[in-house]
């Protein structure tokens, strides 16, 4: 019986009177993405903040490999090897690739009497891991993040992830600002941390995104958990349904599509501020 | 750039590493970030050289602004860490003087061994900058605004404590022959021995930029400190390190303007904040942080120092020249907008490959 890489149980967030998530219990195993799914305000991006330890859960445990945590800070969760990616990847535009990749463990060589940043060796990593990960238009580790992609950029974000050996691989929306192109070379990625034994968490409220990679969903309403399944086990539309909170999407469909008849396609005025 | 890319990343899954270009192309040298300053620093040099006449290349000409530069150029480089940092420091205003007289008062006024009137005024910048360190991080009120408020503060306890202790604002120093050839003496006649201590913190600054940790640390707290945060950067103690080097620059130079001068004045260096920041501006450091290199600030210094000085050499009334620097700044920042583009968008130049 294999434990799981992380195990959230009966978590429950709340900021002071308002309850913000309920009774979340979630796993992932290693060399699985588990694709967290839900609308905007279902809580996804609190239960990040709780994974990679910017906020602590008000009730609840985690376990990372059948061991109990507990994060202090976003670096102790780090610490444990929870890499956390952001919509936007590297967040320093105008560092270099090879700085920013290894921003806060950089690597040294000594000079003389001095320990000094060694930028080939930093740059020569970079650019090796990211190339690994299919990004070989990048040969250069001074070239700047700003000048990278969208899609680069995430590479270049889960690169380092990969490279400083976290166990688990939290991404945010990765595929959300990109164009279909660069998407699928981001799913491809996901799926390339998944063969190296990463559990990764994928958040997104894409559906054709999640079933491209995911092996596990949990869907999100209102900061409970609405649905838990593995591939295979529901369609698209019922997922995309269960997102908007039931069977809306349906009706939302229907109602626009009336809107559409009865002016010429456009929506009557007034409807949008309705 | 993306199609084409695509297709590399489609093909090359697997390909191994290239080999690192070996020679900086001539197009990766137009799109250093450092170009702009350096062509605004040769077109205000070649401008004062052909209005300025002789006089203003000559050895004293020279002096004249490398001496002005020497010494706004020691308060700049920290002032330019700082602002990659994403902080401002203009406390260095009031820092200038206070030192000044910290100096004179306690070596001029109560005939104590200079040396401890040296170190007494570098403590004080080292314990402003502390001060100002601890404020901004405690507090998260922006730099801008504490360090305004340490600037009148110091401002105040200075004149306060000038007066009370020595009855004047104007407080002679002699300082003995040792002192005086370290800090306040002219090489040649001309050359303030400052311009050493300069050249001096332009290698460690640059040093600490380019090839320490510390500097890696100082540009990702500037591009965003809550991920430089998370990333195990201890940005409170960067924080404190760095406003605690533009107090002990300020010092040292508030300090050998007294050995040099002879004595302090409660009202000197209040010139220092601005010109300091227009210097780092020139210079190509992006205000918001995050950006800047030491090769930038010193040529933004010089820049700043050729136009101030140049004017007197000059046939135009010496009051065009902050009309000249105003237009210069405004120049220099798009110009090093530009170039900061160019140098995002700067991509090697890929041989298309063999399909």
């Amino acid at each position: 019986m294999n434990t799981p890489m992380l195990r959230l149980t009966a978590i429950n967030k709340s900021f002071g009177p308002i309850d913000v998530l309920h009774d979340i219990s979630l796993e992932v195993n290693r060399g699985e993405v588990l694709c967290l799914l839900g609308d905007n305000g279902a809580g996804k991006s609190t239960l990040i903040k709780i994974l990679s330890g910017v906020h602590k859960p008000t009730s609840g445990k985690m376990e990372m490999d059948g061991r109990s945590v507990a994060f202090d800070s976003p670096r102790d969760a780090s610490d444990h090897g929870i890499a956390t990616v952001h919509q936007f990847g590297g967040t320093f535009p105008l560092m270099s690739i090879g700085r920013s990749f290894f921003v806060g463990a950089e690597p040294t060589r000594r000079w003389g009497p001095l320990t000094i940043y060694d930028r080939k060796r930093a740059n020569e990593i970079a650019v090796t891991e990211m190339r690994q990960l299919g990004i070989t238009r990048i040969d250069d580790g001074d070239r700047l993040v700003g000048g990278l992609s969208g899609g680069e950029r995430q590479a270049l974000a889960i690169a380092r992830a990969v490279h400083f050996g976290a166990s688990v691989l939290i991404l945010d929306e990765p595929t959300a600002a990109l164009g279909v192109k660069e998407a699928a070379h981001v799913l491809r990625i996901v799926l390339q941390a998944r063969r190296k034994g990463i559990a990764v968490i994928f958040i997104t409220h894409n559906v054709v995104h999640a079933l491209t990679v995911g092996d596990h969903f949990a869907v999100l309403i209102r900061g409970a958990k609405a649905a838990d399944f593995r591939k295979g086990e529901k369609s698209r539309e019922a997922i995309t349904d269960l997102m908007a909170g039931g069977e809306q999407m349906a009706e939302l469909e229907a109602e626009i599509e009336s809107f559409s008849a009865a002016d010429d396609g456009h929506a009557p005025e007034g409807a949008i501020h309705a | 750039m993306t199609s084409q890319a695509h297709h590399q990343l489609a093909a090359a899954a697997t390909a191994p590493p290239a080999p690192p270009s070996s020679m900086p192309s001539i197009g990766s040298l137009v799109r250093r970030p450092e170009v702009g300053s350096l062509i605004g620093m040769i077109a205000v040099l070649v401008f004062f050289s052909i209005f300025g006449g002789a006089n203003f290349m000559s050895a004293g000409g020279a002096a004249s602004w490398l001496n002005v530069a020497s010494e706004l150029g020691i308060i700049a480089l920290p002032i330019g860490l700082l602002m990659i940092a994403g902080h401002l420091d203009l406390s260095v205003g009031s820092m200038v003087p206070a030192s000044s007289m910290t100096i004179a008062i306690l070596s001029g006024h109560y005939g104590l061994p200079i040396i401890v009137g040296i170190v007494a005024a570098l403590g004080l910048g080292l314990a402003v900058g502390f001060i100002n360190g601890v404020l901004v991080i405690r507090t998260k009120v922006p730099s801008f605004v504490v360090t305004l408020a340490t600037l009148f503060a110091l401002a105040g306890l200075t004149l306060g404590l000038s007066v009370i202790l020595s009855g004047s604002t104007s407080v002679a120093l002699k300082s003995g022959r040792t002192a005086k050839l370290l800090f306040g003496d002219y090489l040649g006649g001309k050359f303030e021995v400052t311009l050493f201590w300069w050249i001096a913190a332009i290698l460690i600054v640059g040093f600490i930029l380019n090839f320490s940790r510390f500097g890696n640390w100082i540009l990702a707290m500037g591009g965003d400190a809550v991920s430089a945060r998370n990333a195990g950067i201890p940005t409170n103690r960067v924080t404190i390190a760095l406003f605690m080097s533009s107090g002990l620059c300020a010092s040292f130079v508030g300090m050998s303007q007294a050995i040099l001068y002879n004595s302090a004045q409660v009202a000197a260096g209040q010139s220092f904040i601005f010109n300091s920041i227009i210097a780092v501006v020139i210079g190509g450091v992006l205000l918001t942080g995050g950006y800047g290199s030491v090769v930038g600030i010193v040529l933004g210094t010089l820049t700043f120092a050729i136009v101030n000085q140049g004017i007197f050499y000059t046939g135009f009334d010496a009051n065009w020249a902050s009309l000249i620097i105003g237009v210069l700044l405004l120049a220099a920042v798009l110009m090093n907008n530009t170039f900061r583009t160019m140098a995002l968008t700067y991509a090697p130049r890929t041989k298309p490959r063999a399909r």
